[in-house]
């Protein structure tokens, strides 16, 4: 078990774990945002929830962050050492003839989704920390009494130009889920008789879960 | 036919080397690559030039030896071929056709076209056997009964003939679809079992050791292996090192 992390197989191994836990992270973000365009209710409910739930604030989230963190930085170093082990390029190289642009541009659809993120963390998560544990309003609630996370959310899709980089943000998250999915299963050393049904699903979920964010976007934007 | 050829000329391994162009006309459709190359070289002699160093051996599509990364792509533009295997009839009369050394800083260029795959046969050391004592008690192989579709999926393990063509074809130069194969060719036997372990663990550990990069699984090798050699290799060799990682 020592030093799994020094081997080609065992940071694979790693990457894949981390980007498996974000792939049943981005499914329940997904759930609970669409709440909010079918009633503001439930998702007022549902944020509160995860908002002030110990187990999700103080275990669930450091995890989070930490799964982010190790995947772009493993994402980084995996780049580094293969771009090494090829010093001399090809003068003429046809890739698409062997593999998805997708497969071969991780590090830049995973550079897209860090912008993204960095500008999501300074959007929702430092507000939320800034008023939950330094201001210490773990209230939720608006002065009007009503809760203010369906509030603030609808508020920031208005900016058209926030929208337009979020959208772009899921196109590339999908981009990187569309070879992404597959990838972390093989990586892990699953590939059986069920591959076939899984590269479906796994198609599936690149696409509908990028393209619904970009939909409860939308619909914000142009129902306020 | 004719064709321009670009063909990286490097005098040896600590020349630059740069791409040289060929003009090459009377080709036949149905040459092989390497014969076509056979008729540049001797056109080069005979002009009192330096002809241009390839690997090549069998020349039949079971060796490994040849090798040449063509217009892009290890082996060419065929499938379920090596270089020796591949015909001018892929191409058209009058087509540039781009000729490189298969490129990994584990797979150094010799001298134009020549690289040391050596790297491999040094995997191959660390693992890629079974320790049997063949001195006067030899066993008759049908003695340990082997489920037909494990045999079968180690027979087409083992056809892996170690051309690198998955190592050039890789955007990492990795060459997990190899080792894949040669651990797979064991881990589906009994035979293989007693040093499964270790095999898988010194395998790995000097395929890293050799400068190869990460797999993306990106299949690109699967494409390009003349054998035809299925991820499910790199699959099973990943949860064999897990397994054996486990166990200590
Ligand atoms: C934060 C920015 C991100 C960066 C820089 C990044 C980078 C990368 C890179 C470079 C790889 C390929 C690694 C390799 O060589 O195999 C990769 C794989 C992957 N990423 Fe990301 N990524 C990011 C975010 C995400 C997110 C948010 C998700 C999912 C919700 C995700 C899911 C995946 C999956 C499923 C894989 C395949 C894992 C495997 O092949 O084993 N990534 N990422
Ligand atoms: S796996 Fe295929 S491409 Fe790689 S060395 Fe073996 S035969 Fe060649
Ligand atoms: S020369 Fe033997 S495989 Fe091509």
């Amino acid at each position: 078990m020592s030093g799994i992390l020094n081997s080609s197989i065992g940071r694979k191994f790693a990457m894949a774990l981390s980007a498996l836990f974000l792939m049943i992270f981005l499914l329940q973000h997904f759930i609970i945002n669409f709440s909010s365009i079918i009633s503001a209710d439930a998702f007022n409910n549902l944020s509160h929830f995860m908002g002030t739930n110990w187990l999700i604030q103080y275990i669930m989230q450091p995890v989070l962050i930490f799964g982010v963190v190790f995947h772009f930085v493993m994402g980084f170093i995996l780049e580094i050492r293969n771009k090494g082990a090829r010093q001399i390029k090809y003068a003429k190289n046809n890739g698409a003839a062997n593999s998805s642009w997708m497969s071969r541009n991780m590090i830049y659809s995973g550079l897209f989704i860090l912008i993204f993120l960095v500008i999501h963390f300074i959007d929702f998560w430092i507000p939320e920390i800034n008023t939950k544990y330094i201001q210490g309003d773990m209230s939720g609630l608006l002065p009007s009494g009503e809760y203010r996370y369906y509030e603030e959310l609808v508020h920031k899709f208005q900016p058209l130009w926030r929208v337009a980089l979020y959208c772009l943000g899921f196109v590339f998250l999908a981009l990187h889920l569309l070879h992404g999915f597959m990838s972390a299963f093989q990586s892990v050393g699953a590939n059986n008789k069920y591959t076939r049904a899984l590269k479906g699903f796994g198609k599936a979920y690149a696409i509908v879960i990028p393209l619904g964010f970009i939909i409860i976007a939308l619909v914000h934007h142009f129902n306020h | 036919m004719n064709l321009t050829l670009k063909i990286w000329r490097q005098k040896n391994a600590n020349d630059k080397g740069k791409m040289v162009d060929y003009p090459i006309s009377g080709i036949e459709p149905d040459m092989s690559f390497l014969e076509m190359l056979d008729v540049l070289n001797e056109e080069l002699i005979n002009k009192g030039e330096e002809p241009v160093a390839f690997d090549h051996d069998c020349r039949e599509g079971i060796c490994g030896m040849c090798s040449l990364y063509i217009n892009g792509e290890a082996h060419g533009p065929d499938r379920g071929v090596t270089t020796c295997q591949l015909h001018m009839r892929m191409f058209n009369d009058g087509d540039t056709i781009y000729i490189e050394p298969f490129r990994a800083a584990a797979f150094p260029v010799v001298k134009d076209l020549v690289v040391d795959r050596s790297a491999f046969d040094r995997i191959q050391h660390a693992g890629g056997f079974v320790s049997v004592n063949t001195s006067g008690n030899t066993i008759d192989a049908n003695s340990i009964p082997v489920n037909k579709h494990d045999a079968d999926d180690a027979f087409d393990a083992a056809t892996c003939i170690g051309c690198g063509a998955c190592v050039a074809s890789c955007k990492n130069s990795s060459a997990m679809l190899f080792v894949g194969a040669k651990v797979s060719q064991f881990a589906l036997l009994p035979q293989g079992q007693v040093e499964a372990t270790d095999r898988v663990m010194n395998m790995v550990k000097q395929m890293d050791e050799e400068g190869f990069g990460n797999c993306t699984n990106t299949g690109a090798c699967e494409v390009e292996c003349p054998k035809g050699i299925s991820l499910e290799n790199i699959a099973r060799m990943n949860r064999e090192y897990l397994k054996a990682s486990f166990k200590g």
